[in-house]
């Protein structure tokens, strides 16, 4: 009885997410299309939990459908805004932007090479050899060498920490790509989420959700030794805090040119490396923590993690320095009456 | 023993049904209401009761108090954040909905009785 | 216990997949994001039933996390819906000023 509901499950869940994705790729409006991305993040987090992978469950629904929908839907409100500058323009300006759009031939050129490349990866899993091979019973045979009980924090910081390192390096270039679209005139300047026009409801909530925000972070990063957690969802909730208090007008950014704010994105992947390079004097090499404080080293190294990604997912969010914080649609607060 | 432990089941069963009648009826408001103030009405039924009564129903089946204090705070922020929300989505529906695009893909005014119905398209006046 | 508690979660699940069709549907911008609201919720309901069917700890960690960021996408939406409002009414104020022909006075602006 009980596996046969648990295939049940399994079937109504994978055919939800299937459905939405083919829905949310095609659905016309684009605002349609963002809220069938961010559903598909929730169910795909309910898809992970089944699977047994709860870290990647809470990362997926930290970045997935929490910030990423936030961003989504950011750019949609300015995408809409510069189109309706453009309707009052005049009619021939429309119809040049339809001209930028896309053809046909390479909208479908597109969704034909997309196809191949699901066809091939889904060629590739069927080709797996079954059971598929797996490093995981020699990675958990030795955890204990690293004092940690979470076998996916085992993983990231130990086993595999170059790859951890590498991604968080990843997120500084993406944050100087981001900042790279900033104009001349506004570089060096804070960028900004705009105060929403609307405020009471929203500056309620930026008071009364960031201190629970900021004790399940610091949890999720205690339990992330032992249980499911750690630096990357904690960092994301205490971003997703930072942009629900910038957008309730409570809080501004520091200006790009601070070096407060440039130290705290480095932070992390520097004391990374530094670490690391520390292993190559006293342990057998590059990211080998020193015998008798592997615990410690970990410990230090996600605690800067975590600071150094909430503020880069936080920037990330809030775009490129702008030199007006009106030129992309959002309305500056009212003075109060 | 066994008495109270057949009353804390019997209590987990009644309330995770409720709970479940709760999610059952905001969906049926969901999808059967006419306009999205009336379903609006149904889903905060479902925020506010559903997960509620299934968290109190849960509570006897923990392992460990502190669970059951999480099982506490999840409530209490869902209840939170079903409060913002309905404020936000009534805002939304007093100071006019977003303006969508229309079927061919061009800005128009979304649904009539917005602040912006002025007959036609925003653009259309700046015809020379 | 344990099968009537994953019963419960399917049950649950039902009835998110009706709320998919509000999401599908709309018709307007406020029940596509009604829905997903109820997803969400339904979402950490039916984790909280199936973890604790399960005895997995860690699934009301999961529902944690949904939950704190459950009011974010409205927050996100009403900006939407201001960014856009505003916009439309800063473009007919200045076509008005330019003396468009027919031009009605503006009403208040939101």
């Amino acid at each position: 009885m009980i596996p046969a509901l648990e295939r049940a499950v399994e079937l109504a869940i994978g055919a939800m997410l299937v459905g939405l994705a083919l829905w949310s790729v095609l659905v016309r409006p684009r605002f349609a299309s963002i809220v069938g991305f961010v559903v598909f993040g929730l169910l795909l987090m309910l898809a992970w939990m089944r699977l047994g992978a709860p870290d990647v469950a809470m990362t997926e629904g930290a970045i997935g459908s929490g910030l990423a929908g936030f961003l989504l839907l950011s750019a949609a409100a300015r995408l809409r805004c510069s189109e309706i500058r453009r309707a009052r323009i005049g009619a021939g300006e429309p119809q040049r932007a339809r001209d930028r759009s896309p053809r046909r031939s390479s909208i479908v050129a597109l969704g034909v090479g997309c196809a191949a490349v699901a066809a091939a990866l889904a060629a590739a899993v069927a080709a797996l050899p079954h059971p598929a091979p797996s490093l995981a019973p020699a990675a958990l045979e030795r955890l204990p060498e690293l004092g940690i009980g979470n076998p996916v924090s085992g993983v990231l910081i130990g086993f595999r920490a170059l790859d951890t390192l590498v991604e968080k390096i990843v997120l500084v270039v993406a944050l100087v790509g981001v900042w790279g679209l900033a104009a001349e005139a506004s570089w060096r300047r804070a960028p900004s989420v705009d105060p929403s026009p609307e405020i009471e409801p929203i500056r309620f909530l930026a008071r009364a959700l960031p201190p629970v925000g900021i004790v399940l972070a610091i949890y999720l990063l205690w339990r992330g030794a032992t249980e499911p957690g750690g630096a990357f969802p904690a960092g994301a909730i205490l971003a997703a805090m930072a942009v629900l208090v910038l957008a309730a007008g409570l809080g501004r950014l520091p200006p790009t040119a601070a070096r407060s704010l440039r130290l705290a994105i480095c932070a992390g992947p520097l004391v990374f490396l530094g670490v690391g390079g520390l292993g190559m004097g006293v342990a057998r090499g590059f990211l080998d923590y020193p015998a008798g404080f592997e615990v410690l080293s970990i410990k230090l190294i996600e605690v800067l993690l975590t600071g150094s990604v909430a503020v880069v997912l936080l920037l990330l969010v809030a775009g490129p320095p702008e030199e007006a914080a009106s030129a992309n649609g959002m309305r500056r607060p009212e003075p109060p009456l | 023993m066994s008495v109270v432990a057949a009353l804390l089941d019997g209590w987990t069963v009644l309330l995770v049904c409720a709970g479940i009648g709760f999610f059952v009826a905001g969906t049926t408001g969901m999808l059967r209401f006419p306009d999205a103030a009336t379903r609006l009405h149904a889903l905060t039924k479902a925020d506010n009761l559903g997960v509620g009564l299934v968290v109190l129903g849960l509570l006897p089946q923990v392992a460990r108090p502190a669970e059951g204090f999480k099982l506490l705070v999840i409530w209490a922020l869902v209840l939170l954040a079903s409060a913002v929300s309905s404020q936000l989505v009534a805002r939304v529906a007093t100071d006019g909905p977003p303006i969508e695009e229309d079927r061919n893909g061009r800005t128009a005014p979304a649904a009539s009785g917005t602040p912006l119905d002025r007959s036609g398209s925003v653009g259309a006046g700046a015809q020379p | 216990m344990t099968a009537f508690l994953l019963v419960a979660a399917v049950a649950v699940l039902l009835t998110v997949a009706g709320a998919l069709v509000r999401v599908v549907r709309g018709p307007t911008t406020s029940d596509r994001m009604m829905g997903a609201q109820l997803i969400g919720t339904g979402g950490i309901a039916a984790l909280l039933l199936a973890g604790t069917a399960s005895r997995l700890n860690s699934t009301s960690d999961v529902a944690l996390v949904l939950a704190i960021l459950a009011p974010f996408a409205m927050v996100a939406f009403r900006r939407y819906a201001a960014a856009t409002q505003a916009a439309a009414s800063r473009e007919r104020r200045l076509e008005i000023d330019a003396g468009a022909p027919g031009a009605a006075p503006p009403q208040g602006g939101a």
